[in-house]
């Protein structure tokens, strides 16, 4: 083993260089019209090195060749994804309150550990192409199980986040049906406790309004007590829902009337509901708070990306395991460790568009 | 940033000494890819800290995708070992990257154009709706 070590480490050097273009192109030629039957026999180079595949006439030309092909894949992939990272800034662009609202629903530390169990991944990923090129068996097949499980934590965890979200209705275009409005949510109370609050208080203050209009006879108690989010009622009546749309807005910003419980309302109370489009003329309904319109759209931009996203790491997983059954034959070696070192590639790749995926999607202020 | 500056003067080493001593391409030592993992880690729970304090209605993204931008450099640097690589792949990756750039900005260049056209058509819609 020692003596094959020593012959398949030199013949790559640039130093042989000569001999390459002596007999190994020659050859090469030769071996690749012949089907390389025989070859061992008149090829030092192909006999030292079993993975040689015959129309490659050196294995650095072989690795040089994988290498180019694999950032061109890569390439491709990043346009791939730019697709749909262009739908998200456009539509970001458009309606920034859509992904206030709704970044609220995604669980920022699972999105936060799933970063971690990636870049571990990628770490280990890129350990083991050195573990492959310095014949480091035993570690190679650690750092490939390694990332193998980090993968499938990572897939995991995505599972329960889109269980979560299938049985909580934030399901993409016409199936999106929230059972939960955004100020109940722990994420936003914790943020905005003031603003949770007096979306509650407007939501009350909406019932006892309505409850009171059925009574003919109670409209002038209920223009009284100047419930904001009632308000609107105030308005004459010929101004439509327009009109009065635009009234409820307007008061619920200048909160001119008197409040029993809260009185004007601060900034704190406003300011985190008009962002997130639940009150204020982004807003679905105006006259009580709800969530802004088209917040189904980011749920189709979100598995869209995060599904892509979860298949290439799927498909890695699966190219880890081929490569893990490679490995334990112990195969690979300095003059060959091109398959670790492009799925490495690759694995970063998909890392990479986490890197961009979990501040654009879970990180929104 | 001296682990950093040890390990550039290992890499530029490596260029020399690393294609003689494992064939292929260069073998990236193991101290500079976990210190590449920790600056990952220290970044992440970075982007996620300063997530809570308000730097204005652009301010947090632009923070967010400047340290986004940093990790990915990290990575593509050293984890895809384009700081030693063949220049050619290097250049290949900064077109993808220049092309997505393009992709991106042309877009939203044109995304505005639309503007006057959408408020015109909403202005109009509120007036029939008004009569």
């Amino acid at each position: 083993m020692s003596d094959a070590t020593s012959e398949a480490a030199e013949s790559p050097k640039p130093k042989s260089a000569p001999p390459k273009a002596e007999h190994g192109h020659d050859d090469g030629h030769g071996n690749g019209h012949d089907h390389g039957h025989g070859h061992d026999d008149h090829d030092p180079i192909h006999a030292a090195n079993p993975h040689l595949a015959h129309h490659f006439d050196t294995p650095q030309q072989q690795f040089d060749a994988g290498k180019l092909g694999i950032w061109l894949f890569l390439l491709t992939e990043v346009l791939f994804f730019a697709g749909l990272f262009c739908a998200y800034t456009v539509y970001r662009s458009y309606r920034p309150e859509v992904f206030v609202y709704a970044h609220y629903f995604l669980n920022t530390k699972l999105g936060a550990l799933n970063t971690c169990v990636l870049l571990l991944s990628s770490l280990t990923a890129a350990w083991s192409v050195r573990n492959a090129q310095l014949r480091q068996h035993g570690l190679l097949k650690l750092n490939i199980i390694i990332t193998i499980a980090c993968a499938c934590t990572f897939m995991v965890v995505k599972y329960f986040e889109y269980a979560h979200k299938f049985h909580d209705g934030l399901l993409p275009g016409p199936h999106f049906a929230p059972t939960e409005q955004v100020w109940e949510l722990e994420s936003f109370k914790h943020k905005h406790p003031e603003a949770a609050e007096y979306a509650e208080h407007l939501i009350k203050s909406a019932e006892k309004k309505k409850a009171a209009s059925e009574k003919p006879a109670a409209v002038p108690p209920a223009a009284a007590t100047g419930v904001v989010a009632g308000s609107g009622t105030a308005a004459p009546p010929a101004g439509g829902a327009e009109a009065q749309a635009e009234a409820t807005a307007t008061v619920a910003k200048e909160g001119a009337h008197a409040e029993e419980i809260h009185g004007r309302p601060t900034e704190e109370q406003l300011e985190p509901l008009i962002a997130a489009g639940v009150i204020g003329p982004k807003a679905e309904t105006r006259d009580v708070p709800s969530k802004p319109r088209n917040a189904h759209v980011f749920f189709s931009i979100y598995f869209f990306m995060t599904g892509l996203h979860g298949l290439h790491v799927l498909i890695g997983i699966g190219v880890w395991i081929w490569l893990l059954l490679k490995a334990n034959k112990n195969v690979f070696g300095p003059n060959y460790f091109g398959p670790i070192d492009y799925a490495a590639l690759y694995w970063h790749l998909v890392d990479l568009i986490w890197i961009y995926l979990f501040p654009l999607l879970y990180l929104i202020h | 940033m001296s682990e950093h500056a040890h390990d550039h003067a290992h890499g530029a080493e490596g260029h020399g000494d690393g294609h003689d001593d494992h064939g292929l391409a260069h073998t990236t030592p193991v101290s500079l890819l976990v210190g590449i993992l920790a600056v990952l880690l220290v970044l992440t729970v970075l982007t996620v800290t300063v997530t809570s304090f308000d730097l204005g209605a652009e301010g947090n993204l632009v923070v967010a995708m400047i340290i986004a931008t940093i990790k990915a450099a990290l990575v593509v640097t050293f984890f895809m070992h384009l700081f030693w690589d063949k220049k050619f792949h290097l250049i290949l990756f900064l077109t993808s990257v220049l092309f997505v750039i393009l992709f991106l900005s042309m877009t939203i260049t044109d995304r505005g154009e639309y503007d006057r056209d959408v408020e015109a058509f909403r202005a109009a819609q509120a007036q029939a709706n008004a009569k």
